[in-house]
């Protein structure tokens, strides 16, 4: 148990250092501009398909099994009320968060994982390039603005699913549907939905880089890496959640 | 201060300092130097010195600290204690960000090459160039092109790391430590796991590169065969091209062999004192 423990606070510590090292990289020259396109590119535009796919599918069935429930109590043409807040508050930011840890989280770990494990990465300090600039800050930058507008689009085709299957299938009008999708909305409900992604996709990618920058072990240890990476941001993506959740909760309502 | 620059560069050094370093000069300096991790000792008080120009080559079994000695030298691992002269800098307590600067003028070829990639030959090599000298375009593909042409790769240009063989990856690598010119060049066990006649042609490039190029090296390897023909060979221009003839005395002399056991320096001299040597344990390390 004790080895356990300080296992766990060596963990916390070097993850603390490398995000203390990632800001400092932040405000200190040199940056490696075309690293940061390139991680804008394949974080944010790589991960559109699968939340275009997350998004649609969950507002189709979020419509669909609420029309039933809604049925219960004649309230169907509430359909979009509660797709709405429940898309743009929690579904939106958490299901985006989680696809692009299973994207990009593990894509990371793996990538730097390699690197590590075939001394590409002492090479590039060799060379003279600090790993944090050139490797880190780019995905991190990348996460943690990509993240947020991948949620907004997942949000809005989410919408655009429970139309259509409020249409179809639970035959309620377009009119009444986007009428209760805008009554259902508070501005808070909207910022709340705007800043989860950001400290999300921060998570995400630190989690991962962090991971994957203590691979050891060859091709295994990269497999496990890539595994923890994983399972380490999900986990941490649901806690973040709640947390910053209860905490808006007091701020803002 | 926000948005300082603290990319490296070459330090600028006194003149003094210049004629310090000038040829019979040290260039690396350890000095009793200790690691271990946890209860592991790697290093015990390993001392000796690399004299400008000269080729230091490490030998013994694996695991006895050969490469973390060229880790050290790099800063990628600070020492328990003891002192680290670099290139006339004392380097154990230097932050990542000072060591970047002493690393300007260093150039390492990894086991197994460790070249990126995700990029061709001609970004592994000029990538110190254009990443972080900022060089024009023009001059950087002027010098890889050279360096490439100089181990002989100059067809290879465009091939990714992968398409290459093993021993084209170690020469890709060499051109990757060379093409910014440093004065000293490190090279980590650069022919295990090839070919003899593979070996040859990098053990060729590693006296090219100190014959000619008068780069001051490090040969870490366990490959004793390896060991003796960078020792006892020399490269000379000759009308026909660059020929590698058997070395004259003095030149033997400037290539000093450093065999490790249990972390501490158990033998320091030449190849003949090497060779002549009776100690049980290095006999059955030639034998």
């Amino acid at each position: 148990m004790i080895e356990w423990t300080k296992a766990a606070l060596l963990e916390l510590q070097e993850y603390l250092r490398l995000v203390a090292a990632t800001s400092r990289a932040l405000v200190t020259r040199p940056y490696y501009f075309r690293d940061i396109v390139e991680q804008f590119q394949a974080i944010g535009l790589g991960s559109m398909t699968v939340v275009l796919l997350t998004g649609t599918f969950t507002g189709m069935v979020l419509a669909l099994q609420s029309g039933i429930t809604l049925d219960q109590f004649g309230a169907r043409s509430m359909v979009g009320r509660l797709v709405s807040a429940s898309m743009v508050k929690e579904l939106g930011p958490v299901l985006t968060a989680l696809m692009v840890t299973g994207r990009v989280g593990s894509g990371i770990a793996a990538e730097l994982g390699s690197m590590m494990v075939t001394d590409q990465i002492s090479a590039l300090r060799a060379l003279g390039t600090d790993p944090i600039r050139k490797l880190v800050l780019p995905r991190v930058l990348a996460g943690v603005i990509m993240v947020p507008v991948l949620t907004i689009i997942a949000d809005a085709i989410g919408m655009v699913g429970a139309w259509i299957i409020a249409l179809t299938q639970l035959k309620v009008a377009s009119s009444v549907f986007w009428n209760s999708v805008v009554l259902g909305l508070f501005i808070q409900d909207v910022w709340m939905g705007l800043i989860k992604p950001f400290f999300l996709g921060f998570a995400i990618v630190t989690i991962a880089c962090h991971v994957g920058l203590r691979t050891t072990g060859g091709t295994q240890g990269v497999g496990r890496a890539t595994t923890n990476a994983v399972v380490a941001a999900s986990v941490v993506v649901l806690g973040v959640d709640f947390l910053l959740t209860k905490l808006l909760f007091v701020l803002m309502y | 201060m926000l948005f300082r620059n603290v990319r490296p560069t070459v330090t600028e050094r006194s003149p003094q300092l210049e004629e310090a370093l000038g040829p019979g000069s040290p260039i690396v300096v350890f000095d009793k130097v200790c690691l271990a991790f946890d209860d592991k000792v790697i290093l015990d008080e390993v001392s000796f010195t690399l004299i400008k120009g000269h080729t230091k080559i490490f030998l013994g079994a694996s695991g006895a600290g050969k490469s973390t000695i060229l880790k050290l030298i790099l800063g990628l691992l600070k020492p328990d204690s003891g002192v680290i002269w670099v290139n006339g800098e004392r380097i154990e307590d230097m932050t990542e960000e000072e060591m970047m600067r002493v690393r300007m003028d260093l150039g390492m070829v990894f086991q197994e090459g460790a070249l990126f990639d995700s990029l061709t030959v001609r970004e592994n090599v000029g990538y110190k160039l254009w990443e972080e000298m900022k060089q024009p375009l023009d001059q950087v593909n002027q010098r890889v092109e050279e360096v490439l042409g100089f181990i002989g790769l100059a067809d290879f240009i465009d091939r990714m790391p992968s398409e290459l063989s093993g021993g084209q990856r170690r020469r890709v690598a060499i051109a990757r430590a060379m093409a910014a010119k440093p004065r000293i060049l490190l090279y980590d066990e650069p022919t295990t796991g090839l070919d003899p006649i593979t070996s040859i042609t990098v053990d060729e490039e590693i006296i090219k590169l100190r014959d000619l190029e008068e780069i001051s090296s490090i040969v870490v390897t366990h490959q004793l065969r390896d060991a003796f023909y960078v020792s006892d060979h020399e490269a000379v221009k000759t009308p026909r091209g660059i020929e590698f003839v058997k070395a004259g005395d003095d030149k033997r002399a400037e290539a000093e062999f450093l065999m490790l056991n249990n972390g501490k320096v158990h033998f320091e001299g030449t190849s003949d004192e090497l060779k002549a040597s009776t100690d049980p344990y290095l006999r059955s390390f030639l034998s």
